[in-house]
């Protein structure tokens, strides 16, 4: 069981409000990520939610039982950090035991569990080196073996795969991801990075400057985003933002059209403008364009189109992807 | 230094240093190898004679020689033992965030600054005069008898006297290590609900074992070289009971005017240091590497 409740959550260092007030719901099981810019207040969230901050006033409840005054220890969570913070002294082995030895499980038992944690992680052939002798990757799985023994109600991730490489990145993104579906234990895993985000989450928590922006499944956060903050954060390029006449003429005070959803052509198009800059991936080309009247905007082409600095190009806004925002940055529904 | 080229040009600019360093080393210790030689006396002086290894045969059959040796180690192993075990103490109880913390550790650190001399002379007749002193004080409040500390227990009065001194300087390197504790380590320790002693043994000091090596290392040095406190305070005595070997090797010379014995004494102590320095870096310098 992880039934994580969070109900009016407010965190201030001094005078700080670092979080207004969150009130959020995990379900037992779920696959949660924390995104949102740097400084908006993941990591403290993800620490009040531990147990390693005090809240300041609000209450968290785990598995319906009030928690907000228990020690972290005893809230039955394990948590990943971002330096793995691994007993350096210790090797993996005792690296992996030591949580189940201070809870006071007998040998045979810890060694048991240590055993099937890092068959599980591929670590069983370096049970017995130090942690300086291990790669990134290694280390990141002894600090994942280090919160599984402990069989908690729920997972915490504060950017576990920061420090690694973009190939690692990927292949331990899939790894967690599987563990996951393995153990169907809650995960609440924090994360700057969209592409994470989207691909690993059930549920998606945008926050910004210590509030929820908009909860929900990735694609819908990508496909209804509730506004412009949220239309902004989630996608990858950004989502274009027009306002002026532009968003006028659809009565909006903001439209969104995401780079993906605008057509190219060499000739013809709704917008006329002139390609700036060419970002060539093979599979996709960007387009930046300085569109006439409307200003800069950011096209998805196939790769085949061979267009360069310079040319012109017509855009073609899909209309039924086109966000519209009021004048205070919501999103309004048709 | 990554290339030939390099290391041949760091070897030149370091050359004079190191060509003044030798000198200003092998000099004294050459003199004193050669003072060492000679029957050399203060009162009969001008009619110095070669006499070989005499008086180095006369200096380590002295049973003097062996109660003072004993007695360094003994001195060097009592302060060790206080400094290192009180100052692991003292920087846990200062890493501890409370009012008024920038003034304890000033005053903590304090002894530091006083000269040998003086915290001798202080010890001696402030605090541990049989008569006068606050211990004594103490003890007749308490009912109890006071202890003549110069009396009864000299070296252990000597040992806890040097102890005060080098007690703020463990304390200000294991300070400075329990604070270089990485922060999420502690909260790996407290997720997986470590207490406080396990906490110690388990995390705190394995990381300490570096600085702990550093101040052993350091201290020993100086502490093999106790003189003013013994000057100060008991002359060595009663008997030779806090005569270590530097005091050994000032009672030869100016007590009892053998500059030549003195000498053999004085190199004695220098191959003694370096066996102790051998033994420690052999010992707890694996500590050091990696
Ligand atoms: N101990 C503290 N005292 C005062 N302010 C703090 C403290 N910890 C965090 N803050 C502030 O709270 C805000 C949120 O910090 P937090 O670490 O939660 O950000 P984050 O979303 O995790 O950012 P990042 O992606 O950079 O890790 C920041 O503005 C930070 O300055
Ligand atoms: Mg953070």
């Amino acid at each position: 069981m992880g039934r994580i409740h969070l109900k009016g959550v407010r965190k201030a260092f001094g005078d700080v409000i670092v979080i207004p007030s969150i009130d959020l719901d995990i379900a037992d099981g779920e696959f949660v990520v924390f995104v949102g810019p740097s400084g908006c207040g993941k990591s403290t969230l993800l620490r009040l939610i531990a147990g390693l901050e005090d809240v300041t006033s609000g209450r968290v409840d785990i598995d319906g039982v009030d928690m907000t005054n228990v020690p972290p220890a005893k809230r039955g969570l394990s948590m990943v950090f971002q330096s793995y913070a691994l007993y350096p002294h210790m090797s993996v082995r005792s690296n992996i035991a030591f949580g189940l030895k201070m809870a006071g499980e007998s040998p045979e038992i810890i060694k048991q569990k240590v055993e099937k944690a890092a068959a599980t992680l591929n670590l069983s052939s370096y049970l017995d080196r130090k942690p300086r002798q291990l790669s990134g990757g290694q280390r990141q799985r002894v600090a994942i073996g280090r919160a599984i023994v402990r069989e908690p109600k729920a997972f915490l991730f504060d950017e576990p795969l920061s420090n690694l490489d973009a190939a690692l990145r990927v292949q331990m993104r899939l790894e967690i991801t599987q563990l996951h579906q393995q153990l169907a234990t809650t995960m609440i895993y924090v994360t700057h990075d969209q592409v994470e985000a989207m691909t690993m989450a059930d549920k998606i928590v945008v926050l910004n400057a210590g509030n929820i922006e908009q909860v929900g499944a990735p694609l819908e956060l990508y496909n209804t985003p509730a506004n412009l903050f949220v239309a902004g954060f989630i996608g990858s390029p950004k989502m274009n933002l027009l306002n002026g006449a532009i968003a006028a003429k659809f009565g909006a005070g903001t439209i969104g059209i995401r780079p993906e959803h605008i057509a190219t052509a060499r000739d013809r198009g709704e917008w006329q403008g002139v390609v700036r800059v060419a970002e060539h991936l093979g599979s996709d080309t960007f387009l930046h364009v300085d569109a006439e009247t409307i200003g800069r905007i950011t096209a998805r082409a196939p790769g085949e189109l061979a267009l360069a600095a310079g040319d012109k190009v017509g855009l073609t806004p899909r209309p039924d992807r086109i966000h519209r925002f009021d004048s205070d940055g919501r999103a309004m529904r048709a | 230094m990554a290339t030939r080229q390099t290391r041949i040009l760091a070897h030149a600019a370091t050359a004079p240093s190191t060509l003044v360093l030798f000198l200003w080393m092998i000099v004294p210790l050459a003199m004193t190898i050669y003072f060492s030689l000679l029957r050399y006396s203060l009162l009969d002086p001008g009619n110095e004679s070669f006499i070989g290894l005499v008086n180095y045969e006369y200096f380590l059959s002295d049973p003097a020689f062996f109660a003072a040796l004993f007695n360094t180690l003994k001195l060097v192993g009592g302060v060790l033992l206080i400094s290192v075990v009180g100052g692991i103490l003292l920087a846990l109880l200062l890493d501890q965030p409370c009012w008024g913390r920038g003034i304890v550790r000033l005053m903590v650190i304090a002894p530091f600054f006083v000269m040998p001399t003086v915290s001798a002379l202080i010890w001696k007749n402030l605090l541990m005069h049989p008569v006068q002193g606050l211990f004594a004080w103490i003890a007749n409040l308490l009912g109890l008898q006071p202890i003549d500390w110069f009396a009864q227990a000299p070296l252990t009065a000597i040992t806890l006297i040097v102890a005060w001194q080098w007690l703020p300087f463990a304390t200000l390197i294991l300070l400075t290590a329990i604070q270089s504790l990485d922060e999420e380590q502690k909260e790996a320790a407290e997720m997986d609900g470590t207490p406080p002693l396990s906490f110690f043994f388990y995390i705190v000091l394995p990381h300490l074992a570096r600085p702990i090596t550093v101040v052993i290392l350091i201290e020993t040095i100086f502490l093999l070289n106790v003189f003013a406190e013994i000057l100060v305070t008991t002359g060595g005595g009663p008997g030779n009971l806090t005569t270590n070997i530097p005091f050994l090797v000032y009672a030869q010379a100016l007590l009892q005017f053998d500059v030549g014995g003195a000498s053999a004494g004085g190199i004695i102590a220098v191959i003694l240091a370096n066996i102790v320095a051998i033994f420690l870096v052999r010992m707890i310098g694996r500590n050091l590497e990696a």
